[in-house]
């Protein structure tokens, strides 16, 4: 019998020790594998990169200046609202070449569209950081003390949210004045409240978990422990509404711009290209249709990142 | 072997499920066959396949599992050449099945009463009133205390015991011939088990319903098994009744499984455990699943251990063993 | 139960409280005199000092919040400052637009939405489920206002002499109006009462007054004139809607309890039908109040686009004239409308999930 205990053990020893041996797969490489792996996940990573060319290389990629008034500056006499011409599809060479047509105000609409991606993320980033900080901030301390500064936290919370949200934008625009800047601070009072609540969640979560008592009971400051544990455990579903958040920014922004409480003109805007061009929809279609399909594929493209982002950070799904 | 009051054979039953790195085999070419009012357990660790073997024959798998080949014969029928809309007049009615967790099993938007009823209203063409009449009795029957207003309880508001009598009271509402019962103690209380387990026994005495019991539990088997199928990485490795195998086991996975059983008032510094774990079922080494972690193998067979896997060798009609250290025994 | 109903109707009185507060602080720190702003800039001192007291803007800050809590809790909104009209007579006449509209909204919404997503559910990972999806990550992505204008030029001019045309703006056909029911039937009704204000109310939905007093033709012209603003508003939630149906039946389709349903024999339809969508449902119907307010939110640009007198156009011109009684009382009625369908939906939930109600 004790020659069979031997046996095993060393058999034991080896097998276990084959186990020990396999490397452990990195969460970050297992990510973006998998987020790549889908393909909302690629689509959208491929479409905000080439938005983000597209920003950045405005001064390159536009044959205009997005405010310059073309009046008497071409050869040929411009009509207002032109329609686009392009070359390739047979308008006529001696009329100079505008992809996406003239405005209301003689200016190149292509080359606004373009300069307008610039203005379109940064109101998706800065109105998203805002809210994060903001949210993530707010919800923490309320998850963390709890008491009277959770309820209070809570309640207001509440208020904000009892609000349809584009209508309390536009009220607090309308105290605050019409404005990008103004647009943007309203945005994010109104989407503030989903990142407090979701981080009051998790952290309420994480703030039972045995190790963070553990932790308090031998001495650690509560800051630090909110800072340096609960709060990186809790980002995933934070950076996926995040992302989503940023879909949702540029669209609230438009719409601001587009009832004139947002960017005003000539601030090459695509919800304010929108809204200056929308009672000429009939005779002019082109000045509505190119703006609003800047907006939907921007958006579209953070949706679609977000969708897959989400995919891939799901816990439940196991290789 | 077909017998009269043989209920259920399957013979040569494989199931794969398609993977995100090709199909992988879950359940390779086992035979059984069931009599009337016998209880045969299948036992085996997690992952060997028996549950799968089980949702095979009902044609329960998810959408990723098919049968790749094998035959049911239940009642002269071939329950893996039927399509849905046949089976379904089997199911709940010749051929019933309950699972492991009785409560996340139940409806939880469904009142219990009506849940039960359902089956009457299914299979036995009753109205809603008749049906939760005879649901009424059902619950009688598998002793639920205060059974009137069990009826109007939601599956929430029920105990892991009292659930699970209320799968019992479905599955054997309209008399089946089969009963196999996935794992069916395993999230309750030891206490509750052995309830269950003899109201289990109990209803089968009245029925003479045959059950197919699938467990891990070494207890169990001895408790309510006739006989004993025993699984490894989805392959049988031993059968045979349940004193024969639990007294005499020949294979050595099963040997390996009784020795690791704790004996109350015996001395020991450190328990029997198995070494080694088992095989991932997409990479299946080419010889005997087991061989890395036995211990009985000796030279003689090594060669073939490692490259090729055994047949099942009968010992004689009701015992057999999947071991090529029976080769010269048959 | 009623425990449940209870409690969220308590928790709804700090919410209305806070809302109260919020549209009163707001429409008060509006920069701008109002008195300015409708009388213009050449008005005396003495010409907007009676102005002020008219209107009782010459009181102290808290006096004036008392006293507006006290009438709003009364409905009594006051005149509005650049019409001289009572405010509730306004919002009789507006309300009706916005509700339709976003009635019919969420009406198609939920149809349309539930349907596909069910039906891309069932055919999960086929082309159908596929495009479903595309389309529906399309949807959302869709500026309501844009698709309103996109379709107003598609179906209001492009389509012009064809039968798809749609009137691309105003509620009825220029030339027909609407007679409210009760003058149909003849019921003596005097005119400024809080009587005929309620009438009115109702007779201001103009497809609900035509239905029940048998009126076909305006029946089908205030249909035809709801079709494309419905259409456009409806857009993004009826995906979001779509994507939840989806996602969550595909999950309900997995859980052991559907398992159990086809070990019992049920019928694989009826498996779906009685046991599958009903659980569902649920995150459906959690998300339904938000998506209200996405349509009320929505039905300011709407109506924008489409030329509707609704709420929230007049809510947007008011700010611009700091009309403070308009832009109280809307704002106020929007955001108790909205709180008074989350409580709604809340309620209604506990009734198809049974698990809520031991809280």
């Amino acid at each position: 019998m004790s020659k069979l205990g031997k046996v095993s053990k060393n058999l034991s020893d080896n097998l276990d020790e084959e186990l020990l041996l396999q490397k452990p797969v990195s969460v970050w490489k297992r990510t973006i594998k998998r987020l790549l792996s889908k393909r909302s996940g690629k689509i959208g990573l491929l479409l905000i990169c080439v938005i983000f060319v597209i920003a950045i290389a405005a001064p390159i990629i536009a044959p205009y200046d997005p405010q310059e008034v073309l009046i008497g500056k071409e050869v040929v006499k411009l009509k207002k609202r032109e329609a686009p011409c392009i070359h390739v599809f047979g308008c006529d060479k001696v009329k100079p070449q505008h992809i996406m047509g003239i405005d209301g105000n003689y200016r190149d609409q292509f080359s606004r569209i373009i300069y307008g991606s610039r203005i379109s993320l940064s109101i998706g980033f800065s109105t998203v950081s805002f809210a994060v900080v903001g949210g993530v901030l707010l919800g923490a301390l309320a998850a963390f003390f709890g008491g009277w500064i959770d309820n209070i936290i809570m309640r207001m919370m509440d208020v904000i949210l009892g609000f349809p949200s584009l209508l309390l934008a536009i009220a607090i625009v309308a105290v605050l004045g019409p404005g990008i800047r103004n647009a943007l601070l309203a945005i994010a009072i109104v989407t503030l409240p989903a990142y407090a609540r979701l981080t009051r969640a998790s952290v309420l979560t994480v703030k039972e978990l045995d190790y963070v008592k553990a932790s308090l009971a031998l001495g650690a400051s509560p800051t630090r422990l909110l800072l340096f544990r609960i709060l990186p455990n809790s980002l995933t579903p934070i950076v996926v509404l995040a992302t989503l958040g940023i879909a949702t920014a540029i669209l609230d922004a438009a719409g601001l711009s587009f009832l004139g409480l947002g960017a005003q003109p000539p601030t090459p805007e695509w919800g304010t290209m929108l809204g200056s061009e929308r009672n000429q929809v009939f005779s002019a279609p082109h000045l509505v249709f190119f703006p609003g399909i800047a907006i939907m594929i921007t958006v579209l493209a953070f949706n679609l990142f977000g969708d897959g982002l989400r995919d891939a950070l799901d816990p439940r799904l196991n290789d | 072997m077909s017998n009269q009051s043989t209920q259920l054979e399957v013979k040569n039953l494989t199931t794969c499920f398609k993977t995100s790195k090709g199909d992988v085999v879950a359940v390779d070419d086992i035979s059984f066959s069931i009599k009337k009012g016998e209880t045969l357990c299948i036992v085996g660790e997690s992952g060997c396949g028996k549950s799968v073997s089980a949702l095979s024959v009902m044609g329960l798998l998810p959408t990723s599992g098919y049968v790749k080949s094998g035959s049911a014969i239940f009642q002269n029928n071939d329950l893996l050449l039927m399509s849905s809309k046949e089976l379904e007049k089997f199911r709940g009615n010749r051929l019933s099945m309950i699972f492991q967790d009785p409560g996340s099993s139940l409806n939880p938007v469904m009142r219990v009463g009506d849940q039960v009823s359902e089956i009457f209203q299914i299979h036995l063409n009753m109205s809603k009133h008749e049906g939760l009449e005879k649901a009424l009795e059902m619950l009688k029957q598998v002793e639920i205390p205060d059974p009137e207003s069990r009826m109007l309880a939601f599956p929430h508001e029920l105990s892991g015991g009292m659930a699970q009598r209320i799968m019992i009271a479905i599955a054997l509402a309209c008399n089946p011939d089969i009963l196999i019962a996935d794992e069916p103690t395993t999230a309750l209380d030891v206490t509750i088990q052995s309830q269950i387990l003899n109201l289990m026994s109990e209803m089968q005495l009245k029925t003479q319903t045959a059950i197919i019991l699938i467990t891990h539990d070494l207890g169990v088997v001895a408790e309510m098994a006739d006989n004993v199928l025993v699984m490894y990485c989805g392959q049988i490795v031993e059968y045979g009744d349940v004193k024969t195998v639990f007294n005499s086991p020949i294979h050595p996975y099963t040997k390996a499984l009784m020795k690791s059983i704790p004996v109350i008032g015996k001395k020991t510094r450190r328990l029997d455990a198995i070494p080694g774990r088992v095989p991932s079922l997409d990479m299946l080494p080419s010889g005997c699943r087991f061989e890395k972690r036995c211990i009985e193998k000796n030279n003689y067979v090594l060669t073939n251990c490692q490259n090729k896997i055994p047949p099942i060798f009968s010992l004689d009609s009701l015992h057999g063993s999947r071991c090529w250290l029976e080769k010269g025994n048959e | 139960m009623i425990t449940y109903i209870l409690k969220r109707l308590l928790i709804s009185i700090p919410v209305l409280f806070g809302i109260l507060l919020v549209t009163f602080v707001l429409a008060r720190l509006i920069p701008g005199d109002p008195c300015k702003a409708i009388l213009g800039e050449k008005a005396t001192v003495e010409v907007c000092e009676k102005f002020e007291k008219r209107f009782g803007l010459d009181k102290p800050i808290h006096t004036q919040f008392l006293l507006y809590s006290k009438k709003i809790v009364l409905a009594d909104f006051g005149n509005s400052i650049r019409f001289s009209r009572p405010v509730s007579q306004i919002l009789v006449e507006r309300f009706p637009v916005t509700i339709e509209l976003a009635l019919g909204g969420l009406v198609v919404a939920i149809l349309a939405g539930v349907s596909l997503g069910i039906i891309s559910a069932l055919k999960h990972n086929t082309p159908v489920d596929v495009g479903t999806m595309v389309l529906a990550n399309v949807g959302i992505s869709m500026p309501v206002f844009w698709l309103g204008l996109m379709l107003a030029y598609l179906f209001g001019l492009l389509l012009k002499d064809t039968i798809f045309w749609l009137p691309p703006s105003g509620r009825l056909t220029a030339g027909l109006s609407s007679i409210p029911f009760f003058e149909v039937w003849g019921w003596e009704v005097l005119k400024g009462t809080t009587k005929s204000k309620f009438l009115e109310f109702f007779a201001n939905h103009y497809i609900f007054n035509a239905l029940i007093t048998g009126n076909w033709e305006i029946f089908k012209d205030a249909i035809r004139h709801m079709i494309l603003p419905v259409i456009a508003l409806s857009t993004i939630p009826m995906a979001i809607i779509a994507r939840i149906t989806r996602s969550s039946l595909l999950e309900v389709l997995g859980r052991d309890y559907i398992r159990t349903a086809k070990a019992k024999g049920v019928k694989s339809k009826n498996v779906v039908s009685k046991h599958a969508l009903r659980n569902a449902m649920l995150p459906v119907v959690t998300i339904l109040g938000l998506q209200m307010g996405g349509l009320l939110s929505g039905a300011v640009l709407t109506e924008t686009v489409f030329g509707l007198s609704g709420v929230g156009r007049m809510l947007v011109e008011a700010i611009y004239a700091r009309d403070y009684p308009i832009i109280q009382a809307f704002t106020v009625m929007i955001a108790v409308t909205y709180m008074f369908i989350n409580l709604l939906v809340d309620i209604s939930y506990g009734f198809l999930d049974p698990r809520v109600r031991l809280e």
